[in-house]
């Protein structure tokens, strides 16, 4: 049987000699590397659970009258993409939690995705020939995040609504074109009866296809390319060692397919998120507080929180203050990212190709600066949280804000000078792990 | 003679660890993920608890995934196989040559010089009809973030459209207003508060635009136009509860604190014959937050 479909498809197709050696093929294992499948599995689950939700999701703004199962909204005003998102989460049976399991996966989709982006800088998995990999991957984390919070803003509660409307202020202070984009992105003056129809067709059509495409390319270049390993255990440069695909670690990134699901099932059931029938349906007048985004916005809110009150009006002109927090921060960051491994080839002189990973240590330029750099992130993010800081901690919100001004500059340089120093030692040390670090390794070597 | 009694050969001697051979957890993970998905059918056929749907899907997903990580770990050839790596170049030769072929070809079409430009200009006509379309997606800005509903005489109207009498209002009460007929228009979102007896500093040139001591603000916030939902009597702040923007209301809304660059506009009131609060005008500048042509 099995032969007879082999032979099949091998006369029609010549794939014979493909099939033999894709099933031969070998993979190194390191559980570092898994991060990406992750990413990859959360993505299948995001596509699954995404497809049972658009047969109950209205993208629709017109006005209704909720009239269903929760009762503390029965009678209210409210859009009908709402309504539904409540009737999907109350009425459909296992509705509530294909919905929850959904944000969840989009969630840990998007954290693996920045793992595997830390992974693979700080291995050196960028360098030559690899560096158009990372581009497909820093263009997939862009559009991850982007399709996160074009989901969110989806069901058009409160929370996500001043979400929007904080998007749509961003996009107007865009120099020259930003008052025109705005408007033709949200189809007129905010809030348009447009805009969430408009979300719709871009969550769940144009990006999903985007990324279906991207995947394919940034596997097929892994495939093509073989993938990178540690170095140690007489790895070279010229091998690759592993179980082969056929049926080793077939079986074994199948298990982790179902590991991911059974995780995200678990939250999604158990871990209530986005319960956008307590926010209450979006009316532009109301607004909720405390107020916090999703995860993977926190950096771009910390970073609106923080920047001072600053704008620039020259020659009857103007830059708005958020411009620089989002529109400029935002493209300074993805902008770095999709340099990188240029600017680093050009800044060391090395052009040579790599299929042996470095350890941080090897690095410790590197290292630090991309310490330093994620520590930065980290910062805006808690600064995303000052009011809830301030509620807990009985402080004034401003002296809040003022520490993470300053935070915002210190945390960075000191977690860049204190990783530069700790890689340095333990390169020297010569300790296979940072655990087993001699201390006195730490200390200074004045030069004889 | 008698033959020595031959040595058990290791494999076959009943070990202890043969109670822990792979094969039972693995096993053991089919079995609990087909009684989860059991389970899963009875809570579905019974009406559906998110909590236990998560809870069996766990199990049924995660049976499997025992299973098959355990079998693929354990059971399964680990090797390590090494296998080369080829070169990715196809070498300079190769590259050479694939560069004459596109520029013998190139070189055929560049003879064309006339019919080239022509291409040129073809296309970049097409693409510019092509962005025509764009120009659907939404409507001209315009004059549209230079103005709100409000018009000389709009009367000031609660979000339920019920008209406002200065009376109406406590010391130190809030109420979101918008202009008669306009309670959906989302720029237009005004704040009237009453201070107390002579806290309200009118700003130079806005000395008629309180109606005794209730006085109307813009709620749209000027940093990145959040509602500006959150008012303290006592020290007479208005504060922004997504970026911390903070707005003193006796001095005309002066940002104090946070990110906002601007104070939020005034909207001049005064009452008309029936004692009702009307508008004198529209806001005298944009409200809300900032964009490049703001200040022509």
């Amino acid at each position: 049987m099995i032969r007879r479909t082999f032979a099949f498809f091998d006369e029609r197709l010549g794939v014979s000699r493909f099939v033999r050696s894709s099933l031969d093929k070998v993979f190194p294992d390191h559980y570092a590397f898994l991060l990406g499948e992750v990413a990859l599995y959360c993505f299948v689950v995001l596509i699954l659970t995404g497809i049972f939700l658009t047969f109950f999701f209205s993208a629709s703004s017109t006005e209704v009258v909720y009239r269903g199962d929760y009762h503390p909204l029965v009678g209210a005003t409210v859009s009908d993409a709402y309504r539904s998102t409540l009737d999907l989460s109350f009425s459909v049976r296992a509705g509530l939690v294909m919905r929850q399991v959904h944000h969840w996966a989009a969630l840990v989709f998007i954290a693996s995705i920045v793992a595997h982006l830390c992974r693979v800088f700080f291995s050196g998995a960028f360098r030559k020939p690899r560096e158009l990999n990372w581009i497909v991957g820093v263009t997939m984390l862009i559009l991850a995040i982007f399709n996160g919070f074009s989901g969110y803003s989806l069901p058009d509660d409160l929370l996500s609504g001043t979400g929007l409307r904080i998007a749509f202020s961003i996009a107007q202070s865009v120099p020259v074109v930003g008052t025109w984009m705005a408007f033709l992105v949200f189809g007129g003056e905010f809030p348009s009866h447009r805009i969430i129809g408009r979300l719709f067709v871009t969550h769940t059509l144009i990006v999903p296809a985007l990324l279906v495409g991207l995947i394919s390319v940034h596997l097929a270049m892994v495939w093509h390319q073989k993938h990178t390993q540690f170095p140690g255990d007489g790895h070279t440069e010229d091998t690759v060692e592993g179980p082969k695909l056929w049926p080793t670690y077939a079986m074994k990134s199948l298990g982790l397919f179902f590991a991911v699901a059974a995780v995200l099932c678990l939250l999604g059931g158990l871990f209530q998120i986005n319960p956008v029938w307590l926010y209450g349906p979006y009316h532009a007048s109301q607004v909720s507080s405390p107020a916090q985004p999703d995860w993977y916005m926190g950096w771009l809110e910390g970073a609106l929180r923080l920047f001072p009150p600053w704008e620039v009006r020259a020659f009857g002109f103007e830059l708005p203050n958020p411009f620089f927090p989002a529109v400029l921060l935002a493209g300074l960051t993805f902008m770095g990212l999709y340099l990188w491994p240029f600017l680093e080839a050009w800044a060391t002189g090395d052009r040579s190709e790599h299929h042996l990973l470095a350890r941080p240590r090897d690095h410790p330029v590197r290292s630090a600066l991309g310490a330093a750099t994620l520590s930065f992130y980290v910062v805006l993010f808690f600064a995303a949280s000052n009011d809830l800081l301030a509620k807990w901690l009985k402080v004034r919100v401003t002296i809040i804000t003022g520490i993470f001004q300053v935070a915002v500059f210190v945390v960075p340089a000191v977690v860049g000078l204190v990783t530069h120093r700790l890689l340095r030692a333990l390169a020297r040390s010569g300790a296979p792990r940072f655990s087993e670090m001699p201390l006195r390794a730490l200390r200074v070597r004045r030069p004889a | 003679m008698t033959e020595p009694r031959p040595e058990p050969q290791p494999e076959l001697a009943p070990s202890p660890t043969a109670a822990r051979s792979p094969a039972r957890p693995i096993a053991l993970g089919f079995t609990v993920s087909m009684a989860a998905s059991i389970g899963l059918g009875v809570v579905y056929a019974l009406g559906g608890q998110v909590q236990l749907e998560g809870l069996l899907l766990f199990f049924a997903l995660g049976g499997i995934a025992v299973g098959f990580i355990v079998w693929g770990g354990k059971l399964l050839p680990q090797g390590p196989y090494v296998q080369e790596r080829h070169p990715l170049s196809s070498g300079e030769e190769e590259q050479e040559e694939a560069t004459e072929v596109f520029e013998e070809g190139a070189e055929s079409l560049e003879r064309r010089r006339l019919l080239i430009r022509l291409l040129t200009g073809a296309f970049v006509a097409l693409g510019a009809a092509l962005v025509f379309p764009v120009r659907s997606l939404g409507e001209r800005p315009g004059g549209s973030l230079f103005r709100t509903a409000w018009r000389r005489g709009s009367r000031v109207v609660d979000e339920h459209d019920k008209p406002v009498r200065p009376d109406d209002l406590a010391v130190g009460s809030v109420v979101t207003v918008f202009p008669a007929g306009n309670t959906d228009a989302a720029d237009s979102q005004t704040l009237l508060i009453r201070l107390g007896p002579g806290q309200y500093r009118p700003r130079r040139g806005r000395e008629g635009w309180a109606v005794g001591d209730v006085v109307a603000f813009s709620k749209v916030c000027t940093h990145a136009g959040c509602p500006v939902g959150l008012y303290e009597p006592d020290t007479h702040q208005l504060f922004c509860p997504c970026h911390q923007s903070v707005f003193n209301v006796v001095d005309g809304c002066e940002p104090r604190s946070g990110p906002a660059t601007r104070p939020l506009p005034q909207l001049p009131l005064t009452v008309d014959a029936d004692g009702y609060l009307v508008a004198r005008s529209d806001y005298t500048e944009p409200i809300g937050p900032g964009f490049w042509n703001r200040d022509r």
